[in-house]
């Protein structure tokens, strides 16, 4: 491990990749900034540039900037203007706007960079630890294996992303792998359901799938609805420093949010969302009584506790996707396919054939989460500049950036109309509460869990694999329990709310 | 019927299709020694079809009840947001995928910027020219000259 963590600082450290973290981070805060585009967004967006590199280590360093950079962006215009980039920042705005209001601003940014600095850094110690074992574990899997892992952790999405409509998660996963069967597949060299058309003969391309499943709906949505939280603000932010007694009482929540918010962000499908409001809820349950009463009015703690475990489960979400190659979440898939796109296969062999990758990555995210404390956090009041650009000019710029997003990746003005094709679709479905974060997993996955499953058959002439090996059938039910209980529980509750006795 | 059901009828369609293709029109050209392997390249599209066809159809029939929340944007009630910004602003990005390749990306860029805040509502035409076309030139640039991929710069009558 010493020999690794050397190889990845000594990757991180070369100037060109340090030069990928700042300038990931300012990029990824001066667009989380901006209300509406959150991290799904801005890493699609980034994408064709991180490709252009070429060198993968240097890519995911940048994207991964980014990721951070966005999240600590979307906190800060949450806690200025109670209107976050991002999902996973909104519990952050419960006690940070209410310390901004209170002219506190300049300390509740603080603390939001102390407790993201901190989540993120024993984030990446934890990776450190548990990424090896697991990999180590993953090696003994074998293509079945695999194919139901990707199953259980696509159910696992479905049962956590759709509350209370697992059959919606469910069908847009189903969607999204119907999608990568379009096109050629590498098993057969057989073009499938491309209608005759050309265009589609390589597929929909994912960069343009991932930029009208997330950049264009938010884009859209913006349009559609003017956030009005503008110019409440008068731009001043001073007083930066927190007292001794403020940071004895927030270094406990930040301790235990760390180790929380990873775990939670390992569990594919939960993520810094969950991660961040579990955080929050159960800080409140646990604080002394006059320290509830605060909760909600300008509560340190509350502004800690979210901002630590939402940091914490970002880095949490790389174990799934740096170990088994398989996402948890919708960022991590788009970095996925971002590392596919650069010829690295993520997954246990990751850490074996190229350990400069996986190291310098880590190492990057300690770098990152420096560089977020010590130089974006100086500069937050220039940058909070951004949130003065009027949306007159914002929203063309944005849906600029998602249609060259699309045209650079493929290089096809097809590519476009699908885009815009795709873009509606996806914002219909938003209408409809379908949750998209799903179908760009299945998307991605889609292609993986063919090759598995399609090696599995040969290899056992049939379906046989599913009884003849327990370890996949083991991981099958698993998956069906994950599809199933949810749905199981809620009609059971609703079975007793409407006074129907049921057996136990 | 909610908005949520009529899309499940749409996806119910599109199982249909997908799986009419599947079950009945990919294994006729497949070669004889191939028909001899477990796996056909039909065999995954078949099994989604049918899961995908079982999910829209619970959807469909409303077989899992959910309370329905309303979404940041209520459809209901489209019409008192701004829908004609946002198709205009649709069209705009269909007329500038049509002209990217013959009219160049200096210009159809240009004019999409000015165009898209002149949807919006924006009426300072000198900052508006002076921004697209300043926006426009540096991404030219770094696209061109920093990452190396081609972008016409000029319409192709002219040479560009």
């Amino acid at each position: 491990m010493l020999e690794g963590l050397l190889i990845g600082l000594q990757t991180a450290l070369s100037l060109q990749n340090l030069l990928m973290v700042i300038g990931g981070c300012l990029i990824g805060t001066f667009i989380g900034m901006l209300p509406g585009l959150g991290p799904m967004s801005i890493i699609a967006i980034m994408i064709p540039v991180a490709i252009s590199i070429g060198d993968p280590s240097a890519a995911l360093i940048l994207l991964a900037g980014v990721y951070y950079g966005a999240i600590f962006g979307g906190s800060t215009s949450s806690i200025l203007l109670n209107a976050p980039g991002v999902a996973g920042t909104v519990a952050s705005s419960f006690d940070g706007y209410p310390m901004a209001k209170q002219g506190k601003a300049g300390k509740a940014l603080t603390i939001a960079a102390i407790a993201s600095f901190a989540g993120g850094s024993i984030g990446a110690l934890l990776l450190m630890v548990f990424a090896p074992a697991l990999s180590s574990v993953a090696l003994l899997f074998h293509s079945a294996e695999y194919f139901a892992l990707m199953v259980v952790g696509l159910s696992a999405i479905a049962a956590f992303a759709g509350t209370g409509q697992v059959a919606k998660a469910l069908i847009m996963t189903i969607l999204g792998l119907i999608m990568a069967t379009v096109g050629e597949g590498a098993l057969f060299n057989l073009p499938r359901f491309t209608m005759g058309i050309m265009d589609l003969q390589s597929g929909f391309g994912f960069v343009t799938l991932a930029m009208a499943m997330f950049a264009l709906p938010e884009a859209l949505f913006l349009v559609l609805k003017p956030k009005t939280a503008q110019a409440e603000q008068d731009g001043e932010i001073k007083d930066l420093r927190i007292t001794k007694a403020e940071a004895k009482a927030i270094a406990p929540v930040i301790g235990r949010q760390s180790f929380q918010g990873f775990f939670i962000g390992v569990l594919p499908g939960a993520g810094a969302t969950i991660a961040s409001f579990l955080g929050y809820a159960v800080e409140r349950n646990i604080a002394t009584k006059e320290e509830q009463e605060e909760f909600g009015k300008g509560s340190i703690k509350g502004l800690a506790a979210p901002e630590t475990a939402n940091n914490a489960a970002c880095t949490g979400s790389f174990v799934p996707l740096l170990t088994l190659g398989i996402p948890g979440s919708g960022t991590t898939a788009i970095l996925l396919g971002a590392l596919i796109a650069l010829n690295v296969t993520p997954g246990p062999r990751l850490m074996i054939d190229e350990p400069q990758i996986f190291w310098a990555v880590i190492m990057s995210m300690f770098i990152g989460n420096l560089v977020l404390l010590i130089l974006n956090l100086p500069l937050i009041p220039y940058i909070a500049k951004v949130l003065s650009i009027p949306r007159n000019y914002l929203i063309p710029f944005i849906l600029f950036f998602t249609l060259m997003g699309a045209y650079i990746g493929q290089n096809n003005a097809t590519e476009l109309l699908l885009l815009v094709g795709f873009g509606v679709c996806a914002t219909a479905l938003r209408f409809a509460d379908y949750p998209l974060a799903p179908l760009l997993i299945g998307f991605i996955l889609g292609g993986m869990l063919e090759d598995n499953f399609a090696r599995s058959m040969q290899l056992y002439d049939g379906v046989g694999f599913i009884w003849e090996r327990p370890m996949t059938l083991g991981l099958l039910v698993i998956a069906g329990l994950l599809v199933v209980l949810p749905s199981y529980r809620a009609r059971r509750a609703r079975l007793r709310a409407e006074g129907v006795a049921d057996g136990d | 019927m909610a908005l949520d059901r009529w899309i499940a009828l749409i996806l119910v369609g599109i199982c249909l299709a997908y799986g009419y293709a599947a079950w009945f029109t990919m294994d006729g050209g497949l070669a004889p020694f191939m028909k001899r392997n477990p796996i056909w390249p039909s065999t995954f599209p078949k099994v989604l079809s049918v899961i995908g066809l079982l999910l829209s159809l619970v959807i469909l029939l409303g077989l899992e009840k959910s309370e329905l929340k309303v979404a940041e944007i209520d459809y209901r009630r489209l019409g008192e947001y701004k829908l004609g910004q946002a198709l205009m602003l649709l069209a705009l990005m269909v007329a500038y995928a049509l002209c990217l390749r013959p009219m160049g990306f200096i210009f159809s860029t240009g004019a999409f910027l000015i165009l898209g805040s002149f949807i919006l509502g924006e009426r300072k035409w000198l900052v508006m020219v002076s921004v697209s076309l300043i926006a426009t030139l540096i991404v030219w640039y770094l696209v061109q000259q920093v990452l190396g991929i081609y972008l016409r710069p000029l319409p192709g009558f002219i040479g560009g």
